[in-house]
This record gives C-alpha cells, structure tokens and sequence, in this order.
C-alpha cells in the first residue's frame, strides 16, 4: 500500500460550513516530499507504468495483427474446431485449441494443487529439520530447470509408465463418457500430467514461502489445546497460508496454460474437441501456434495471432479472477493481535 | 479452497435457546465447575533441569503445585521460569535444540512417561500465552470449540459448552450477541479471555498462564484477575508473573526463580505467598519482592 504521500485527504470547504458554523474551519493537510522521495517516487511509478504500457502494448500488437483475421471469421472464430485460414475458403477457430488448452491446463492443476500443499507442508512441518533446506533448495533448482527437459522426460519416462495404469482405467471406467478411448497414450491428460511436472515446483516454492509465516504463537496455541501436528496443521497453517496457497497455484496455471512444449512433444496433434480425455490426439493453443507459425500464410500468421490474442485475453481473465478470490479470502490470516 | 478449513466456513447449529442473562451474574453462581474437573490435578515436578543446546537453563527445580490452587511463578527475566512453565506441558520440546531432566507428575503419573501421549498431556495441562493467539480465521464460538475438535471430542450439547467456557472465562456478556464474528475484532483484553475459555473447553486439570496480562491494560489485567479467581479452586492454576501485585492478590502459593550470571535458574525460595511476601527466608527473595531488584 502506498503511505505518506497521498493521505492528505482534501475537505471541500463547501461541506464544512454546510454542517454547522460553530466547528472550526477544518485545515487542509499538507505533506510536502524530500526531494528524495520525489526521485523514488518518480523511478516506482515509472516502472510500474512501463509493466502497465508493456501489457498494454503487447494486447495491442495482437489485436491489431489479428484484426483481419477476426473480421474473415467474425463470431465462427470461437466456434470454429477447424484451422486452415490459408485455404481457398478460410475457415479457422479457436474452439478446439482452446478445449484442449483448458483441458489440459485442468489436469495439470489437478495434479499440481494437491502435490504442492502436501510438499509444501511435509517440507514445512514434517521434515526433519536438516533437510529442510536442502529440500527447499531442491524445490527452487526444480522451478528454474527449463521445461524442455521435464517436457523429455515426461514423453520418453513418464508417460509409457502411465500406459498400462491408463489402459486399466480405460477398462475398468470407460462406461463414463469421458473416460472412454479408442487408443491411448498422446493424449490431453498426458500433456497435463507433462505439464504438472513444470507447475508443481512453481507452485511449491510459492506455497512452502507462504506458509512458512504462519505465526508460531497460533500454531503453539493449537497444540497447547492438544492438537496433533496434523490438527494444528488443519486449523492454523492452511487457513493462514489460504490466500498464498490459491495464489500459488493460479501462477502454476499460469504457466500450465501458456506452455508450449510439453502438449508439442507429447500431443498427437489434431484440430479436434476430445472430451475423452485419455484418448490419442487433441490440440492446445500454445502448440498449435509453435507448429502452425512455420507454414502461415497471410491469413494464417493473422489468424495465429488471433488465437494467441485468444490465449492472452483468457489468462489475464484467470488471473484476474485469481487476485479478486486472493483479496477476498484474506480476510482474518494477517490479523494480528 | 473451502475444503481446507471447515471450521472457519460452518455455520454453528442452532443451539438450544439459551437463559435470559441477568445483569452482574456473569461470575458469581453461572460459572460452574465441570463435573470432569472438580478442584483440578496435582503437578509434581522432581529435580527438573533443561537445557537450550548445551545451554543450561534450569537446574534442579522441585516444586508442588497443588490441586485447585493457584501458584506464582515469579523472578527476573531470564531466570527460567517460562521454560519452566512450558516443561509442564511438554511446549519445552518444541524448540528443536530442547533438552531436560527429572520428572513432571499429573496426579502421580509422569507427563514425560510412556503411558502418556503427548497429546494427552496437553489436553489435561492447558496453557494461555502472553500474547493473546486466537485463531483468526476462526468465529469466536469455532475459537471456544477449537479444543474439542483438534482433540477430536465429540460433544452432542456443544453450544452449552461454548457458553459456560466463555461464562468461566468472564467473557459472555461481552460476545454472547456476536459469537459467530471473527475472533481478531475483539480487544486484546477479550482476546485473552476467549484463549483462557478456549482452553477451559477441554476441561483441562492444569492451567498454565504465560505473563497473560503483560500486554493488556489494567482493566483487562483485572478481569482476568477476576477470572483466575472464579477457576481456583476447580482448576490448577499455574501463573509467571512480573507483577508482584498480581502475584500476591491472585496466587497461594508463590516460587521465587533466580539465575546468577552465567547460571542456570533454580529456586530460591516457595511457599505461602503470604510467607514470600512478608517473612522470607531468603535475603534475594526479600529483595526482590520489595523492587530493590529484577
């Protein structure tokens, strides 16, 4: 929160003497800067105005590109499963890509949700004690690795490992609509579970940061109730670190929806909407712009930046949504008393 | 995210309609005794020492507490007596480096023994610390009930509960119309009190207070004066304290903790508070009580 600079709050002189005569006139606050505040006031507000026009700019750029594209398909662009924009008759849209994006983004959150909490808390609360930091270390070596290598050893290592656990649960549930496939293997769970490899340590890291704040008296005040770690764990760390927690995890999906590779490498690529979401083949819109960009024409590097503007508008959504759930649960977890 | 934290999202079940409060019966006839806890247990600790790393701290304490009565902890900072008080109910062993000696008995059994759980032990011996640590997140009723849940007690009249804890902690006046209001709005003072209901809900037999009133005004300090007061006799009560006023009016018995430079804290002097106060044996004892020290 900015202090000091802005609290001199203006009172009209109108409203004062409309309320009585008899209150002195009230004196307008005035606070006036060193001239060193004026300096890091100013270089704090340039930067965060360069962030600002950054966004701004890049939405821009965007908007602009696809524009021609927008206007050839209109509202079909949203609708469209297809994508040849460089065809005779163009008929392009982002529905596929955009399932498949947010499908995957899903399970990748499904996964990363549950596996970072728990890490987080193990390393925070269950650990040995000089373990903690090299585990924690571990964790942030793990967020900086680049996410083509998980995205390797997700296609070579991780996802045969899956197939047969896979095929049990194809025969064993494939009644369930969506858990029904004809083949197995390259499919949107499997770019999601490649995917969770890069969000779970971002997401950890986070996390474990958070909850290692939680005021020691409070959790000293469950135990002293007779509260197991677990307890103690439940009514106070949590909740304390919930803001932190949803924050956490909103940057690991993030990511897990900007992320290219994994679903590239890993996809069998098709323009298709697969609700069966083990099944052989789908498409995410990170992949489809790395493996259409090569070949587009015209029409098909506008309509390419046209699904990236698609992609950009989406996140910013998610992550606006994010911040507002964030400000809204804090509610009690700094209260200090 | 909900799912996290059911304590702090459920709404309390509408409990029985509750009696019409009369005005100044707050602490008089309404706070009575749960019947789990009549006149508390008996604390024994036997040639206590403990250690921080290689750092002694304490050395060789013997000390009753009897039941139902209120003892008085005091001495200059930094003589032990805190670590003393948190060797009662196992909080000690938090500190990773933590070590001691010699035993602690609850009614003849060692709180350090095998036939114990920690957890147990910590049921039985409650603690109020010098900072007031309600759950924030929690309601003040879910903050009353938090015991029972983290021990996992079932408890079929619950709303009962919550109000004679708060009734014996001086405090349901004040929140009996805002029980379901986040337990950070209310003063320091309240707060205390609400963490000394919070441990009364277990129907602990052994209630350590760390320095309560350290951060609170005088009013407050009182009411829980008054508080301590209403529970002797129910509870065991054992009580660190820098204020040699608090010691004399709320305690019976007194013991006085010293450290010399460079030396572990031990015992001077205990007994009567009045034989501390008036006729000490000790000369330091004598010094300290009457502010030429500490």
């Amino acid at each position: 929160m900015p202090c000091g600079a802005d609290m001199g709050g203006t009172v009209s002189g109108d409203t004062v003497t409309a309320v009585a005569e008899a209150e002195p006139a009230r004196r307008r606050i005035e606070s006036r800067l060193t001239a060193g505040d004026r300096v890091y006031r100013t270089l704090a507000t340039a930067g965060a105005g360069a962030t600002l026009v950054l966004i701004v700019l890049i939405g821009l750029f965007l908007l602009i590109k696809a524009m021609p594209a927008l206007r050839e398909a209109g509202w079909s662009f949203i609708t469209t499963k297809e994508w040849s924009p460089d065809a005779e008759k163009p008929r392009f849209g982002v529905a596929a890509m955009m399932f498949g994006t947010l499908i995957s983004a899903t399970v990748a959150m499904a996964v990363t949700f549950p596996v970072s909490v728990s890490t987080a808390v193990f390393i925070n609360e269950y650990a040995p004690r000089r373990l903690r930091r090299p585990l924690t270390s571990l964790i942030d070596l793990m967020a900086a690795i680049p996410s083509l290598i998980f995205a390797m050893w997700g296609l070579f290592v991780l996802v045969p490992f899956l197939l047969p656990l896979e095929q049990w649960a194809v025969d064993r549930f494939g009644w369930l609509p969506f858990m029904k496939a004809a083949a197995i293997g390259a499919s949107l769970s499997n770019a999601g579970l490649v995917v969770s490899l890069m969000t779970i340590p971002i997401a950890t890291s986070i996390i474990r940061e958070v909850l290692s704040q939680v005021p020691r008296h409070e959790c000293e005040g469950a135990l002293a109730l007779g509260a197991t770690r677990w307890g103690m764990i439940r009514t106070v760390v949590l909740p304390f670190g919930r803001g932190g927690i949803i924050g956490g995890t909103m940057l690991g999906l993030g990511r897990a929806l900007g992320e290219t590779l994994a679903a590239t490498l890993v996809l069998s690529l098709t323009f298709e909407i697969k609700p069966r979401v083990l099944e052989n083949g789908g498409i995410t819109v990170a992949s489809a712009l790395a493996v259409q960009f090569k070949d587009a024409q015209k029409m098909g590097l506008s309509a390419l930046m046209a699904a990236g503007l698609a992609l950009f508008v989406v996140t910013f959504a998610i992550n606006l949504l994010a911040a507002f759930v964030v400000s809204r649960s804090r509610s009690g977890a700094g209260v200090d008393a | 995210m909900n799912n996290t934290d059911p304590a702090s999202t459920r709404p309390l079940p509408p409990g029985p309609p509750l009696p019409p409060e009369q005005p100044g019966t707050a602490h008089t006839a309404t706070g009575q005794p749960g019947p789990a806890a009549p006149g508390g247990g008996t604390l024994t600790a036997t040639q206590v020492s403990a250690w921080f790393g290689s750092n002694k701290v304490l050395e060789g304490v013997d000390l009753d507490m009897d039941a139902g009565q209120v003892t008085a902890l005091i001495g200059p900072s930094g003589c032990g007596k805190s670590t003393f008080l948190r060797i009662l109910n196992r909080m000690h062993e938090l500190v990773p480096t933590a070590s001691l000696a010699g035993s602690v008995l609850l009614d003849g059994e060692d709180i350090y023994g095998r036939t114990l759980r920690v957890t147990q032990v910590r049921r039985h011996i409650g603690m109020v610390f010098q900072k007031p640590n309600p759950f924030p997140a929690m309601s003040i009723a879910d903050n009353v009930a938090a015991g029972l849940k983290l021990t996992g007690t079932k408890a079929a009249n619950r709303s009962e509960l919550i109000e004679e804890s708060l009734r014996r902690a001086g405090l349901w006046n004040e929140v009996k119309g805002r029980l379901r209001d986040a337990a950070g709005g209310l003063s320091g003072g309240q707060q205390q009190r609400l963490c000394i209901a919070r441990s009364l809900t277990v129907r602990p037999d052994v209630l350590l207070m760390d320095e309560p009133c350290s951060a609170l005004d005088p009013t407050s300090t009182r009411r829980i004066e008054e508080t301590i007061d209403e529970l002797r006799g129910q509870v065991t009560i054992v009580i660190v304290t820098h204020n040699m006023q608090q010691a004399q009016r709320v305690s019976q018995r007194c013991a006085f903790f010293l450290a010399a430079e460079n030396e572990p804290g031990r015992i001077v002097e205990s007994g009567p508070t009045t034989t501390i106060f008036e006729s000490p044996k000790d000369s330091r004892t004598s010094d300290y009580v009457h502010g030429r020290f500490g």
